[in-house]
């Protein structure tokens, strides 16, 4: 079986499963954030729910409109914390904690062969740890809390095999981005990415859930690294690709389509306002870490906003134990406080019509961060540090050589 | 529900591929009132639908209906405009599930945008997992698996919530 195949089997009471068959199975962890959570909770207090079928399983996460940016969202998270208190889930990570998907992670609530769902697209990104986790509205939500068990179709699957390293100056996000354009959504599209092969071993897990996380972005269904020790035995596999890690460089999505992908070299120069370093795609310790290699000692461009936001308290706490904070700030960055900041465009740092920003997030929607008539390019941490210093589009690996010619 | 009501025969409305949640429910107008909501269904890409479509008719489109945002007033205001069931040649998945959630209809039938007829009659049988077009054609398509059918019967998901609440 695929790993998708193997959880499903597993949470479902199955010995095996195959993929197009619906499947109900018992999920081992449920997630809902700040947007979704009084929703789901005001259907079932409207319903006659009196209680969750299990509420140790249930997270609560304040992340999306944090601290409350209008009356309206304070009055939408105050009903939450009340209903969240009234059903007993006591797994209640609020405002300031960090974005959901991190929480979840570094909280341990999620592990190797769990099924997760949650109210939010990127719940794909657990699949670093090797769960097979994946989003849902909020009705089907409510009726999963209340009866524990959800239908799923068991989807098919698509292996990437991963050799090499990376090279220096590329990261997990460039690998993804390349992958918009070699897989696609036409391949990918409800199936199960499941990544293999010593490269896959070799990356970080902020890497790794970096890659997940945009997973969902192709239409991924499920996104996952499986334990090396299953890889031998798994498929079979709808498709498979190999990708030699060391061959990628540095890659950037370009307005206003995630599949919309180039290597950075090629789209150099272009004038950037805005540089955003954060979200579930890239705001972890190794992302600030890296733009802070690129950033430390010196200034950013003159008309350049760099918006740095830690994906959570920890991620903040690490950093500025370890200078990074310190380095950002003298290098001209706002290092806002952890959450999902701007990027999904609720608040802190939206754009203006004709603006541009570069960020290290996962999605760049015509409107998604403010105006119909600014555009948004993705790429990874260092080319957005890269990019702040010189204020236009600049590959990361460029200033490193030209550093190191500087050095000799 | 009997099995007559797995059955729907209406008008097609045809579609393209790659329906985003933006077209169905365009996040532009979240704050007005319903009927402005309803309004603007799909007006980007047919500007006559909303004023024109009429309780019963089918939606017919290509590839990836629904895809975009996991916002469950996509399915929503199609249900509410009166629409009894959608036939897509693929559906995004969180769309398919979320339409199920609220007691729309959708079934995946490979081909038929390409060989159904816009305003023309279109039967669609949810029971039997088919599609049949004004000249009798007959399509095939995937059949829901019982548990789905059983939810749509009950209408949705918040009727089965309240029979639990009810207990
Ligand atoms: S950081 Fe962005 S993508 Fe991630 S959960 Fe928050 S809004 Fe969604």
């Amino acid at each position: 079986m695929t790993w998708a195949q193997k959880v499903l089997a597993d949470k479902s009471g199955r010995s095996r499963v195959e993929a197009g068959e619906f499947v109900v199975a018992r999920p081992d962890a449920f997630m809902m954030h700040d947007i979704f959570a009084a929703d789901v909770l005001g259907l079932l207090e409207e319903t006659g729910i009196g209680s969750l079928d299990d509420a140790e399983r249930v997270s609560v996460v304040f992340d999306h409109m944090v601290p409350a940016p209008s009356e309206h969202a304070a009055r939408h998270q105050q009903k939450a914390r009340i209903l969240a208190r009234k059903y007993g889930i006591e797994h209640v990570y609020d405002v300031g904690r960090g974005i959901c998907h991190q929480v979840m992670v570094e909280e341990g609530r999620v592990h190797q062969g769990d099924l997760v769902v949650a109210t939010d697209s990127h719940t794909t990104t657990y699949g670093a740890v090797g769960a097979a986790s994946a989003g849902i509205g909020s009705t089907e939500m409510a009726y999963a809390l209340a009866t524990g068990t959800l239908w799923f179709k068991v989807p098919e699957s698509v292996e990437v095999w991963l050799e090499g390293h990376l090279a220096p100056g590329v990261a997990g996000k460039d690998l993804i981005l390349a992958l918009m354009t070699l897989i696609g959504s036409d391949v990918a599209q409800n199936r199960s990415l499941e990544f293999h092969g010593p490269g896959s071993r070799a990356l970080e897990l902020a890497d790794r859930m970096t890659i997940c996380n945009m997973g969902v972005e192709m239409g991924a269904k499920f996104a996952v690294f499986p334990p090396p020790s299953a890889s031998d035995r798994m498929g079979p596999y709808a498709a498979r690709y190999t990708v030699d890690l060391a061959t990628l460089e540095p890659m950037v999505a370009l307005p206003h389509h995630v599949e919309n992908v180039a290597p950075v070299r090629e789209h150099a120069g272009i004038a950037i306002n805005q540089v955003f370093i954060g979200s579930c795609t890239n705001g972890r310790l190794k992302d600030l870490r890296e733009a802070a290699s690129v950033l430390r000692g010196k200034s950013i461009a003159a008309g350049v906003r760099l918006i740095v936001t830690p994906a959570s308290r920890e991620v903040y706490l690490d950093a500025l134990r370890e200078g990074i904070v310190e380095d950002l700030i003298e290098a001209g960055a706002i290092v806002e406080g952890p959450g999902c900041g701007p990027c999904f465009g609720g608040h802190l740092g939206l754009l203006a019509p004709g603006e541009r920003c570069l960020g290290t997030h996962n999605r760049n929607f015509q409107g998604r961060m403010g105006s119909l008539q600014a555009e948004i390019y993705l790429g990874s941490p260092m080319t957005a540090a890269a990019t702040a210093l010189t204020g236009v589009l600049t590959d990361p690996r460029v200033r490193t050589e030209a550093e190191r010619e500087v050095a000799r | 529900m009997s099995p007559s009501g797995m059955t729907f025969s209406g008008k097609t409305w045809l579609l393209g591929d790659n329906i985003s949640t933006d077209l169905l429910s365009p996040g532009h107008y979240v704050h007005d009132p319903m009927t402005v909501r309803l309004a603007h269904v799909l007006e980007a890409v047919r500007p006559e639908f909303a004023g024109g479509v009429q309780p019963g008719d089918v939606v017919v489109a290509g590839k990836n209906f629904g895809c975009g945002s996991s916002r469950e007033s996509a399915p929503q205001h199609l249900k509410d405009l009166g629409v009894a069931a959608v036939v897509a040649e693929s559906f995004a998945r969180i769309f398919s599930r979320n339409a199920i959630a609220i007691g729309l209809p959708v079934l995946t039938c490979p081909f038929v945008a390409g060989r159904a007829r816009d305003g023309e009659a279109i039967t669609v049988s949810l029971d039997q997992g088919e599609v049949m077009l004004a000249d009798g054609t007959r399509l095939q398509a995937e059949r829901l698996p019982e548990a789905m059918l059983d939810v749509l019967a009950r209408g949705g998901i918040v009727p089965m919530l309240r029979e639990i609440g009810r207990r």
